[in-house]
């Protein structure tokens, strides 16, 4: 036991499992903003934008993330030369915040879709009647109660999206956990299970809350019709 | 109107008193819809004089309510043209917008944003659309809310209020925008009957007050005391239009006599 401590500290496995979890706030803050917007372009009056949105979704969301990972540190960053920091290593943190927003995007966005559909058409035609015009009613009318009605489909994207850190190891984030628990079973193999479930357990109790809180959140937050 | 010299003594009323309609509000002049192979407005002329209350009545499928629909835009129209106050009916964006805020529109299904309070629904154009600050929208709110008798409902949900109750929010919420013109589809027959009397009611006021109204509305109580004209549709065609008690006593087409036989009846 007492040796097992020592290689969770000699590790930084609580500063790696630190890494995903911010890998994933920075990812979902980014998605969320990113998929809004696609699902707004999808529910749009505007043929080009409908077609821009559903272009996006369909190919974002067939892609491997680790094609995408891989792509942003080889293409973007080795070919394009895209640099989002000056620092060697946040600028491959920040390339893969990009890389899983990019991905996740495409699943905020039907997820928000979701919630669209759960909004009387009704609502949207009271909101015109009064003179609003689209974008004033999408963000007054329809997408408050789209959100509440999404609030479950989008705790499954988040979910997802934190489990889905761990390909940050792709876009060469070395400190995150599936990378520090490589190194760690290199090193220690005498202590494999062990290593193997606490990084098991570790998710297993960052996603549960996750899971409870958008079903609680999902039920109270219900709009009443 | 054919007075040739065979037709019936009673088909000579004399012409209703309209000293109090103002010029023309509404024009719908050879309007024509279809959806897919259905042609559901069919040529519609129609005039609709400042402070002028009509009522549409027809058979179900027969267009009153893509009419509504049309007038206020939610349909688009595939021939003719809609004018209102003159002006045509621009196809999308800002000016749109800004002509269906003079366009007050009531459903059968109230449609009261399902998550804002009473107040907040009936204050979101005027602050919105109208640039009202809130504290005026919702002094004028207050008034409308009182109006209609649901002021001391202003800080619930929709969904806390009774069919009745939410029907008059809906009116408020429309009166807010001091429309030009309202356009009433079916607004009591989602009701229970007990509260249909009480939309009825504020309905009446309104017509009273000189509002100009388009009511789709099976209510020949409120036909008879509120409406100027009677406008009878079928299938996608306006079939025949007369005041009120020329309607009910005298039809002259037999799709009217067929309608309002079985209307009667119960
Ligand atoms: N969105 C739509 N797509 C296809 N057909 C439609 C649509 N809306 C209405 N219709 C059809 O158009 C016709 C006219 O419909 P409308 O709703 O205007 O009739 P209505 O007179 O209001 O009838 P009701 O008394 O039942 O409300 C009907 O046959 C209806 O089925
Ligand atoms: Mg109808």
């Amino acid at each position: 036991m007492e040796e097992y401590l020592d290689i969770i500290r000699q590790y930084d496995v609580l500063g790696a499992f630190w890494v995903n979890i911010q890998l994933a706030f920075w990812a979902a803050v980014l998605s969320l903003i990113m998929g809004s917007v696609l699902a707004l372009f999808r529910i749009s009056p505007i043929g080009s934008l409908q077609w821009a949105g559903t272009t996006y979704v369909t190919i974002l969301r067939n892609t491997p993330l680790t094609i995408i990972m891989v792509f942003m540190v080889l293409g973007a960053w080795g070919q394009l030369e895209l640099t989002l920091a000056t620092d060697f290593n946040l600028n491959f943190f920040w390339l893969a915040v990009v890389g899983l927003s990019i991905y996740h995007a495409a699943f905020v966005c039907e997820a928000i879709r979701s919630g669209v559909n759960t909004v009387p058409v009704g609502q949207a035609e009271a909101a015109r009647s009064i003179g609003l015009s689209f974008l004033p009613s999408a963000r007054l009318v329809i997408l408050p109660q789209a959100f509440r009605g999404a609030i479950a489909p989008l705790g499954n994207v988040l979910i997802a999206l934190i489990k889905n850190t761990t390909v940050a190891a792709a876009a060469s984030v070395a400190t995150e956990t599936s990378s520090v628990m490589r190194t760690m079973i290199e090193f220690r193999p005498d202590y494999i299970y062990a290593i193997f479930f606490t990084f098991a357990i570790g998710y297993v109790i960052l996603v549960t809350p996750v899971g409870l809180l958008s079903t609680s959140f999902s039920r109270r937050l219900a709009v009443s019709r | 109107m054919d007075h040739s010299g065979t037709a019936p003594a009673d088909d000579q009323q004399p012409p209703a008193d309209d000293s109090h309609l103002g010029a023309p509000l509404v024009e719908l002049s050879g309007v024509d819809k279809y959806f897919g192979d259905l042609h559901v407005l069919q040529d519609i002329e129609l005039t609709v004089r400042r402070g002028e209350v009509l009522v549409v009545i027809g058979p179900s499928g027969s267009g009153k309510s893509t009419l509504c629909r049309a007038i206020n835009r939610l349909e688009t129209i595939d021939g003719g043209e809609i004018r209102i106050d003159g002006q045509p009916l621009p196809a999308e964006g800002r000016q749109l917008a800004r002509l269906r805020a003079d366009v007050g529109m009531v459903f059968q299904a109230f449609n009261l944003f399902a998550h804002k309070t009473v107040l907040d629904n009936v204050t979101l154009g005027p602050r919105k659309v109208r640039g009202l600050s809130k504290s005026d929208a919702e002094e004028e709110a207050f008034k409308l809310l009182d109006r209609v008798g649901v002021k001391n409902q202003a800080a619930k949900f929709p969904a806390q209020l009774s069919g009745g109750q939410q029907q008059r929010v809906a009116i408020a919420r429309s009166l807010a925008m001091h429309p030009k013109v309202m356009l009433f589809d079916e607004p009591t027959s989602a009701l229970d009957p007990e509260m249909i009397n009480e939309v009825l009611d504020v309905m009446e006021q309104l017509a009273k007050e000189g509002m100009t109204m388009i009511v789709v509305t099976h209510e020949m109580g409120f036909a008879r005391k509120a409406a100027d004209r009677v406008v009878f549709m079928a299938d996608g065609q306006i079939v025949e239009e007369a005041t009120p008690e020329e309607f009910f006593h005298h039809p002259r087409s037999d799709r009217a006599k067929d309608f309002l036989s079985k209307i009667l009846t119960h």
